[in-house]
């Protein structure tokens, strides 16, 4: 029962059609977006909430209810929507496809959103990599402009609304809420200490929201459809359809919009040509993007892509980046470059990350040789223990998350590893560094 | 590599004409916003007038004049950012992603096929000056992996012998169509879409 | 108030207060690294991390707010753990020279490592070098050593404000420094190295001179400006070996000026250690006996009318109430202390004094210069101005020279007396924004007063605050920034002409045959009438020694149990930290033995019966302007002349910096500085 292409939301997905105002209307878009607004702020959350819309960035927080936390009084403090698009993490590449073929969902998103939260301007902070991708939104952004759809009394609903393009350059770090803020600012993308959160002070000191871009993306579908139609989809509470990106060692790796709780099994097979020499070929999947650890094969017999439960299973759905590994995978050299990615992308701020992602990016950099002594597994485990839950922003858990779901599920081989190594390497015993 | 930093910059008009644009977006009185936007059309202006685009010290100073910073705050941001190269690059940026998900799908050849074709190694420009090479982190086109970014443009589903004849077709000066190396539609699994074909509003 | 329970006690504390201040209040001590209680929260040690109940992990106390009800633990496995893992990745990249570190024994990182960090290392991968960094000639700099903690990116960018100091790259190749090779433009440097928790930031002149448990330690008082700010002087034997300063709310907060902080080197160069006295044109060595008899020789006979006595910038209360009780024996009202010429009104302290008060400046809500830069006058109460300026609607307003870079926004009036004029009738929009301030100030430079109009100067800008309603029963706005520590003693204790004494001037006019010059460096040679009998008594041998045909070899503030007042009139007492060099004395006892030898001997004998005589009640008692009328001199008599800065280098505006190494480095560096934008 897998999802048919009457319900998928981003019917553009692959670019097979223009992506330009015409065609993006012709698709459905921008169709009835006052009539939303005419229905008011509280109709617009209510609905978000009974749809059951989890956020598509990573962490699956309420988007209904993130709304509802933005001031409900106008005050001199303007109110701020920004558009998360600083798609990084790794094995993740959904809104770069939403971007570059259907930006124009994401515009009408935006109007709707900002109009929700009282916004009157909205950013999208976009990673800089993308830089044809921005040029397309940007490109989509003077449409609806010049089209009426935003500005003053955007798409005729009496609310103002300006919208904007921000790049990034160059840090997953930004990716945080308060680093993309930050950011966005001007400065440096180092995350903020919490509280105040951004409802409260955000962009330029203002009551602010920030959502991912598939998160925003559909909404004006969900609007269209009606919140029982998205609230159809997937289990209770992991609720509507979802992008996913396969990849890895899949026959035929591609983005692909699915229903949420579908089996990764189905949807590996279905949609990507399954696993490289079948299914009993499979090692190992990260589930939900470089963050989420992974899970070995046969958990992922039988296990559901949603936020329960693939949390059931100590990972999680994260942003749905399904990284398929295989049993010819050097399990802890894919673990270790990782690492690598977490320690390269640390913002230097918390003690914990800053000097224990390089401890651990060493440490793993070595157990990929076996350069290393058994007790050492430990060592590591205890120092990403001491480095998750003690930092502002969660990129060190995310970051210590991977390491240890492979000592969890793959110990022996690196112990198979650290023996293979003394045997290669006998005498003499590691030097230790000086203290 | 040592290098020279020049001792004067002033935006041309062209880039003039692009930061009136980007400050119209930010409040006046939050015009900081603008620094990384500036930092980019510093890079830009480089690799238009001189071949190579970098962000010369003397830049960040002018950006900090423009936008009432104090220098050391455009310093901190120039040197966090990755894609702000600080000293002058090659004429083409090669920047290999080797995070797990390219890595899964081959990275290590694309890498190769770097030095063997373009004659660099990684954080070095190749002695005809044409190419510098970085491995990036993850460029966020993972199920096109393993991806290769020149200068702007993506260049996905490579391996060794594509990624030849890619960096050989940038030598003779051409400009190769970004996107899949194999014909793949966008991100849609090869051999074409196996849903979305039955969708109204096409052309 | 909320009500805290912290490890099982109960406290209260206001709302909007960090749980790091209710553990405080607890008497729970948490460590950190980043936190400082005046800068802003940076969060970023994860030090001070924290229990609190309901929270999913722990929490930076430093940062977290407190809610009533809040139920904190500090002591709790989950705690010390997470302090025992900062520390470790505190000290995995951080050298262990602590063999060879200036800071060992006074190092937050080293007391933290016996409470949370362990007995061995773990980490076995190579360890971080950070290249040096050069930021001027006052600080040495080890980054391999640094933490992060960004205490002087924040201090460098919210107190002196010049930010010039930052964090560039990231992640663990995040490194502190200047990015572009400079020193950094402020006269609170030294502060940085005070503020570091570690041995990043170190003092380059006390660079391995000794280890903090060695050092002596007595509280005094920096006399080498006029704020007063509290001092520590550091010394093992005969030597100072560094200068810190205390912590005083009132006064300096905990910051200290780089004058005051770095130049006491000079206090072993060019020292005048034995007595002196011309004997056929020339100087030569002698006794105390020999001196005084040569002073007794000339003075005796003499009328006391052709007597005078000059007191210099930096002289301690004590010897000056001497010198004066000298002089009053002698039959001598000729007493002056303006050695640079200020026209100071003192029938009433309000006319000469900081009356605002230091800390007052805090609740002030506008402000109007005239002819001062206390940037470099007084760098920590121009530090003081900055954290009012910077807590946001505090107009400044300045007249004097263009391009004063005072480290906060200000607006530039006019060069001279003709913008305070415009004041006065009104035609400057500024006057209206004084006037529309509750609590405005006028902080009037000494500077602004060496000028023959300076008592009209003087008289219009009491009038500016006059207008402005400035001087009310419970607001004093008018203000004057004195320049050195000795100053305002100087005017307290009158040491200024008697009924028909003559005045500066009139004594370097031919008014009188002798002169005693106590510690008067600032008068120049050239204007000594020849044939003048000069004793010059003071520690430093500067150009008016060499004038001298008698030199008493004094001490210095460092030498000395003395008591100064600062700007505001506050009266603080510092105590001897060493002795002065071979046969100098301390000033108020060579007076009174020479008193005792020219036959005037003075009625006390100890220190003690000399302070109840002076009756200088120690501190200060905040007065309000009861009275509105202005000092003498006359507003419309103010010439046309732009205002000259009285220091014309920070770093050699005294005669201890003049004689200090370190200061002379500095003003080599500094000889052309960089403004920089404000923060």
């Amino acid at each position: 029962m897998a999802l048919s292409d009457k319900d998928r939301i981003f019917t553009n997905l692959y670019g097979l059609q223009d992506w330009r105002l015409p065609a993006a209307q012709r698709r459905g878009n921008w169709d009835g977006t006052a009539g939303f607004l005419e229905k008011g702020r509280d109709w617009i959350i209510e609905e978000m909430k009974s749809s059951g819309l989890r956020g598509r960035g990573g962490a699956g927080f309420p988007t209904g209810m993130k709304w509802s936390f933005m001031p409900k009084q106008a005050s001199e403090r303007p109110h701020y929507l920004v558009v998360n698009a600083d798609e990084s993490e790794p094995g993740t590449c959904k809104d770069r496809d939403i971007i570059r073929h259907d930006p124009h969902t994401l515009i009408e998103g935006c109007l709707i959103a900002g109009f929700a939260m009282g916004a009157h301007a909205g950013y999208i902070y976009i990673r800089g990599e993308y830089y044809n991708e921005s040029r397309v939104l940007d490109a989509a952004i003077d449409e609806a402009y010049a089209a009426g759809l935003l500005g003053k009394n955007a798409a005729g609903s009496g609310w103002d609304f300006d919208l904007y393009v921000h790049r990034g350059a160059g840090a997953y770090i930004c990716g945080e809420e308060t680093a993309l803020i930050e950011s966005l600012e001007g400065k440096k993308g180092m995350p903020r200490l919490k509280p105040p959160f951004p409802a409260a002070v955000g962009l330029y000191g203002c009551p602010t929201t920030v959502n991912n871009v598939e998160t925003i993306a559909v909404v004006p579908t969900v609007l269209r459809r009606g919140a029982a139609w998205f609230a159809g989809f997937g289990r209770p509470k992991n609720s509507g359809t979802k992008i996913f990106c396969i990849q890895g060692h899949v026959n035929k790796p591609c983005n692909v919009e699915e229903e949420m709780s579908i089996p990764m099994r189905e949807l590996i097979e279905r949609h990507a040509g399954g696993v490289r020499g079948g299914w009993d070929n499979l090692m190992c999947v990260i589930p939900g993007g470089s963050s989420t650890p992974l899970l070995p094969k046969h958990i992922c017999d039988d296990v559901l892509m949603d936020f329960d439960a693939l949390r059931e299973h100590k990972s999680g759905l994260g942003t749905a980046g399904v990284i398929v590994m295989d049993k010819s995978t050097d399990i802890v050299r894919a673990i270790a470059r990782l690492s690598r990615f977490y320690k390269h992308e640390s913002c230097g701020q918390c003690t914990p990350c800053r000097e224990g992602m390089g401890w651990v990016s060493r440490m793993m950099d070595r157990m990929v040789q076996g350069r290393a002594e058994i007790e050492e597994i430990d060592v590591l485990e205890e120092v990403t223990r001491r480095i998750e839950g003690h930092t502002i922003c969660a990129l060190a858990d995310g970051g210590v998350w991977p390491v240890q779901g492979l000592i969890r599920h793959y110990r022996p081989v690196m112990e198979e590893r650290i023996a293979a190594y003394k045997a290669a390497h006998a005498t003499p015993p590691m030097p230790m560094a000086a203290e | 590599m040592s290098f020279a930093q020049p001792t004067h910059f002033a935006f041309d008009d062209s880039s003039e004409a692009e930061i009136a644009k980007i400050l119209a977006k930010y409040p006046e009185a939050k015009k900081a916003s603008g620094v990384i936007p500036l930092l980019y059309v510093v890079q830009r202006q480089m690799g238009r007038s001189t071949g190579s685009a970098w962000v010369p010290k003397v830049a960040m100073d002018v950006i900090a004049e423009r936008l009432g910073m104090a220098p050391i705050r455009v310093y901190e941001v120039a040197t966090f950012y990755f894609m702000f190269n600080m000293k002058p690059i090659g004429r083409h940026h090669l920047q290999l992603c080797g995070t797990t998900p390219c890595m899964l799908r081959g990275s290590d050849d694309v890498m190769r096929a770097c030095h063997d074709a373009a004659h660099v190694q990684v954080g070095q420009t190749s002695a005809d000056g044409l190419f510098t090479l970085t491995e990036v982190e993850c460029l966020g086109a993972c199920v096109n992996a393993p991806v290769l970014q020149v200068d702007d443009d993506y260049f996905e589903d490579l391996d060794y012998d594509r990624t030849v004849a890619l960096i050989e077709a940038l030598k003779r000066g051409e400009k190769p169509t970004p996107g899949s190396s194999i014909g793949r539609q966008t991100s849609a699994p090869e051999g074409g879409p196996l849903t979305l074909i039955d969708v109204a509003g096409g052309e | 108030m909320a009500k805290v329970t912290v490890d099982g006690i109960e406290v209260e504390v206001p709302n909007g207060a960090t749980v790091l201040q209710a553990c405080e209040a607890a008497g729970k001590e948490i460590p950190r690294f980043c936190y400082h209680e005046r800068l802003s929260v940076a969060g970023n040690c994860r030090m001070c991390l924290v229990e609190v109940e309901k929270a999913p992990k722990p929490v930076a106390s430093c940062a977290y707010p407190v809610a009533d009800g809040m139920v904190v633990k500090t002591d709790s496995p989950v705690v010390r753990n997470a302090r025992r893992g900062v520390m470790e990745f505190l000290l995995i990249n951080h050298p262990l020279d602590c063999p060879i570190c200036d800071q060992g024994g006074e190092c937050d990182l080293q007391d933290q490592a016996v409470g949370y960090g362990m007995d061995h290392s773990r980490y076995r991968e190579a360890k971080r070098a950070v290249k040096d960094k050069y930021v001027g000639p006052l600080i040495k700099t080890i980054m391999t050593r640094c933490i992060q903690c960004t205490r002087c990116v924040r201090f460098a960018a919210e107190v002196a404000g010049v930010p010039e100091l930052g964090a560039t790259g990231r992640g663990e190749s995040m490194e502190i420094g200047t990015y572009v090779e400079k020193a950094l433009t402020t006269e609170l440097s030294g502060n940085l190295i005070d503020i570091c928790p570690v041995g990043a930031l170190t003092s380059r002149p006390y660079a391995f001179v000794a280890r903090p448990w060695e050092l002596r330690k007595t509280e005094s008082i920096d006399v080498q400006d006029a704020t007063g700010t509290n001092i520590r002087i550091d010394t093992r034997g005969p030597e100072v070996l560094r200068i810190l300063p205390r912590i005083n709310e009132d006064v300096n907060e905990e910051w200290m000026a780089d004058r005051g902080r770095f130049s006491f080197d000079g206090l072993k160069r060019k020292r005048l250690d034995r007595p002196w006295i011309r004997v056929n044109g020339g100087l030569r060595q002698a006794s105390w006996p020999e001196a005084f008899a040569a002073i007794a020789g000339k003075l005796k006979g003499m009328r006391g009318e052709r007597i005078g006595a000059i007191a210099g910038d930096l002289v301690e209360a004590e010897s000056l109430f001497a010198l004066k009780a000298l002089m009053a024996k002698l039959g001598s009202e000729n007493l002056d202390c303006r050695t640079d010429g200020a026209a100071i009104d003192v029938t009433r302290p309000d006319f000469y004094r900081f009356n605002t008060t230091i800390a007052g400046i805090e609740e002030a809500d506008a402000l109007l210069i005239i002819g001062s830069n206390p940037r470099t006058e007084a760098p920590v109460i121009n530090a003081r101005i900055r954290k009012r300026w910077v807590a946001g609607r505090f107009p400044v307003g300045r007249i004097g020279p263009a391009g004063i870079d005072l480290t906060y926004g200000h607006e530039h009036l006019g060069e001279g007396p003709e913008a305070i004029r415009a004041l006065l009738d009104g035609s400057h929009p500024f006057m209206e924004v004084l006037k529309t301030a509750k609590r405005p100030m006028v902080l009037l430079g000494r500077g602004a007063l060496m000028r023959a109009d300076g008592l009209a100067v003087l008289a219009a800008a009491w009038e500016v605050a006059r207008q402005a309603d400035a001087l009310r029963e419970d607001w004093h706005g008018f203000n004057l920034l004195h320049l050195f520590g000795g100053q305002v003693g100087a005017l307290a204790l009158g040491f200024l002409p008697g009924a028909g004494g003559q005045d500066i001037g009139q004594m370097l006019g031919g008014g009188a045959d002798a002169l005693w010059l106590l510690g008067a460096d600032g008068v120049d040679p050239a204007t000594i009438p020849a044939g003048t009998f000069v004793i010059y008594q003071g520690h430093h041998g500067d150009r008016i020694a060499g004038h001298a045909d008698v030199i008493l070899p004094g001490a210095a503030y460092t030498e000395k149990d003395g008591t100064w007042l600062n700007t505001e009139g506050r009266v603080q007492r510092g105590h001897l930290a060493v002795y002065p060099p071979g046969e100098a004395r301390e000033d108020w006892r060579i007076i009174r033995a020479a008193s005792e030898a020219l036959g005037a001997t003075l009625p006390f004998d100890s220190l003690a019966a000399l302070r109840d005589a002076m009756a200088l009640e120690q501190g200060l008692e905040r007065r309000f302007a009861a009275d509105a009328t202005g000092p003498a001199g006359d507003p419309a008599a103010m010439s046309g002349a732009a205002f000259v800065l009285p220091l014309a280098n920070y770093h050699q505006a005294d005669v201890i910096a003049r004689a200090s190494d370190v200061m002379a480095q500095c003003a080599a560096t500094y000889a052309a500085p960089v403004p920089v934008a404000a923060e």
